[in-house]
């Protein structure tokens, strides 16, 4: 369970130009859960995911995962906690170049000091998974966009993450193959019972999920769980 | 984990093949000198004590000198013998006078001197070259007129026969003393050459030696171009035949062989107080004595000052190939702040991202170090062949070198790496 307490971050504190890009946000997200959230650009989407991933601490408010306030963890704490409990796909991909599929899977895993065997045979499960098994020694930069998404999609998987965090991960897709990441995500949910956090732009995709946050300049506005799920088209 | 990093470290470098070159080109060129350095500083102090061996310790060869200059100036002659440049090279352009030189009367005045103390002397006198020939058979030879003590003092080791001797000098005789390479040439059907008689054709007269003795010919240094026929040797024969047709009959150098039981430096010492004793009165002019060991310790002096100046131009060499480690590393850093951010997101802990770049900057130096001493053993068997000195590479001394080019490469990357490893994950990511 993730939450949220009365979280405010600010930019340039005591500066005269001061931004406060999140205020007052109280959130609850239980196991399983399969959240959407958006809003208009600049709202503080990816500043909120930022902090239920542990990469960013909030200026003020606590957050907490599983009962745990993150406030007084270090750095290398933080660390472990994203590599063992969060799962990150990015709008971008972010797959290390230079290296194959196969090893961008396994990143995680190394980072926890999993043997080099173990490592690679859950690599080629979780590329099975998303149907990429035969791209395994593939480098990026001779997949597709949708391709690499779902090398990503493994990648976050690698470690038995509990929560999957995705900030806009059709953002760079074309339709098509955004429904394709958007059905590995419910099959993430529903099959593997993960959390699921995803901040989209699509009405349409957020309306697939189970519960829709909308935020408005750094505030949460609306809150409602979606009672008839499915794809429009 | 390091494995992991090691492999990490060669696909960027091979992802980025000539900008890493150039940036171990500094480390290249400076692993190389000191590479280079070391193997030719052994080398030269190899063949120093081997020449010191074979010319025998014992020797004590007093020069003719220009007042004022200091200690005996030596000259390592590429591949040959050490010699020193008394007389034989005038310094300033003075030249020394015949009264100035060693006569026959002091050196004879030596043994009686220093009774039990001297063993012989060695004179020599240069002939200049020549061919000895008959029919179509021919040998090419430089004449050297020697003495009876020539042989002791240079180590010549003889096959047959005799070595020049003291009654041959006296009575100006016509005999010669010739190389096993000379025998092969004028003797080829194996005859005894023992009592033959050969014509020496010099530049302006033909004159016949009878071969008393064949001594081993070592070829010392760079055979150079000529051909194995070709090769010019050594024709031993009396000094005062040498002599015979020339005005100056006095030296310019010569050497004194020590007893056995005798202190080199103390003999030396007296013989220099002897020679002082003998120029007193004369104004521009002395002689100075001097041995292997103080040869030796002014040879060394030498190298090491050669040394000193090539670590110099190789330190700085290496801290310019650092410094570009450290630039590139800061690039590679920049470059991938991405990267960096992603592997912060997906767990890596600061440590994790500090170590990859360090390791990264340790390879990229170790290659340019591994280059390096290819290169650099290169260099030092080339120039150990050139100057014919023997080859010794210290597998110890090449472990540290490689060792000591991957340390420049952690102090240098200790910097870019910790910046990657500081980097705040949420700008990394965010970073265009
Ligand atoms: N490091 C930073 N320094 C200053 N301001 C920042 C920083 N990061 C974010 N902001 C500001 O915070 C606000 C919220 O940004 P955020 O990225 O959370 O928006 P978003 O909702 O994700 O928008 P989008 O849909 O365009 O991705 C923006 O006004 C942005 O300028
Ligand atoms: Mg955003």
């Amino acid at each position: 369970m993730l939450e949220l307490k009365n979280i405010v971050k600010k930019y340039f504190i005591g500066e005269p130009n001061e931004l406060t890009v999140l205020r007052n946000i109280n959130l609850k997200v239980l196991d399983g859960e399969f959240v959407s959230i958006v809003g208009a650009s600049g709202s503080g989407k990816s500043t909120m995911m930022n902090i239920l991933g542990a990469l960013d601490r909030p200026t003020e408010g606590i957050y907490s995962l599983d009962g745990q306030s993150t406030g007084s963890m270090t750095d290398n704490q933080l660390s472990e906690i994203r590599n063992e409990r969060i799962g990150f796909v990015f709008q971008t991909f972010n797959l290390i170049p230079r290296n194959t599929a196969l090893a961008n899977v396994e990143l995680p895993m190394f980072y926890c000091g999993m043997g080099k065997k173990a490592r690679r045979e859950r690599a080629k499960e979780l590329l099975a998974l998303v149907g990429m098994e035969d791209r395994m020694d593939h480098m990026p930069n001779e997949l597709s966009g949708g391709q690499k998404q779902r090398v990503a999609i493994a990648r976050s998987l690698a470690n038995n993450p509990s929560i999957v965090l995705a900030d806009e991960p059709t953002g760079a897709l074309d339709t098509k193959t955004g429904n394709m990441v958007m059905d590995l995500f419910l099959k993430i949910n529903e099959e593997e019972k993960r959390t699921v956090i995803l901040i989209t732009h699509n009405e349409e995709l957020a309306l697939e999920t189970q519960r829709m946050i909308t935020l408005r300049d750094g505030e949460i506005i609306s809150d409602k769980r979606i009672s008839e799920r499915g794809r429009v088209s | 984990m390091i494995v992991e990093n090691i492999a990490l470290a060669f696909s960027s470098i091979r992802a980025n093949k000539m900008r890493s070159l150039l940036t171990m080109l500094g480390i290249i060129i400076g692993i190389m000198s000191v590479i280079a350095i070391v193997i030719v500083g052994d080398a030269m102090t190899a063949s120093v004590t081997e020449n010191m061996s074979s010319l025998g310790a014992g020797n004590i060869t007093v020069s003719i000198q220009e007042k004022g200059l200091d200690s005996a100036e030596i000259n390592v002659i590429a591949g040959e013998r050490i010699s020193l440049s008394g007389g034989r090279t005038a310094r300033t352009g003075n030249s020394p006078e015949s009264s100035d030189l060693i006569t026959d009367e002091m050196i004879n005045s030596v043994a009686e001197s220093f009774p039990g103390e001297v063993l012989g002397v060695s004179v020599s006198y240069s002939g200049g070259s020549a061919q000895v020939k008959s029919k179509d058979l021919y040998a090419n030879i430089s004449i050297s007129g020697t003495n009876s003590g020539y042989a002791t003092a240079n180590n010549i080791t003889m096959i047959s026969g005799r070595y020049i001797s003291e009654r041959d000098v006296e009575a100006r005789a016509m005999t010669a003393v010739v190389s096993d390479k000379l025998v092969g040439n004028m003797f080829p059907n194996g005859d005894d050459p023992i009592g033959e008689k050969v014509k020496v054709y010099k530049s302006n007269s033909i004159e016949t030696y009878t071969i008393v003795g064949i001594y081993e010919y070592e070829q010392m240094g760079f055979g150079g171009m000529a051909a194995d026929i070709d090769i010019s040797t050594p024709f031993y024969i009396p000094v005062s035949t040498a002599k015979a047709d020339v005005l100056e009959k006095n030296y310019t150098y010569f050497t004194v062989i020590a007893a056995n039981n005798v202190d080199v430096n103390a003999m030396t010492d007296k013989l220099q107080n002897y020679f002082d004793n003998l120029y007193r009165n004369n104004k521009l002019w002395k002689a100075s004595a001097s041995n292997m060991s103080s040869m030796l310790d002014s040879i060394s002096e030498t190298l090491g000052t050669i040394s000193l100046a090539i670590a110099f131009i190789a330190s700085i060499s290496l801290l310019v190939g650092g410094i570009g480690v450290m630039n590139i590393m800061l690039v590679s850093v920049t470059e991938r702040t991405r990267e960096i951010g992603t592997r912060k997101a997906l767990g890596a802990k600061n440590f994790n991202i500090k170590i990859q770049f360090v390791i990264e900057a340790a390879i990229i130096s170790l290659v340019g170090g591994i280059i390096g001493i290819i290169l650099g053993i290169f260099i030092g068997i080339i120039i150990t062949n050139v100057i014919d000195a023997p080859l010794v590479i210290s597998s110890i001394v090449v472990l540290g070198i490689a060792m000591f080019s991957m340390a420049i490469g952690i102090f240098f990357g200790w910097y870019p790496a910790s910046k990657a490893a500081k980097m705040d994950p949420i700008e990394a990511l965010r970073y265009e």
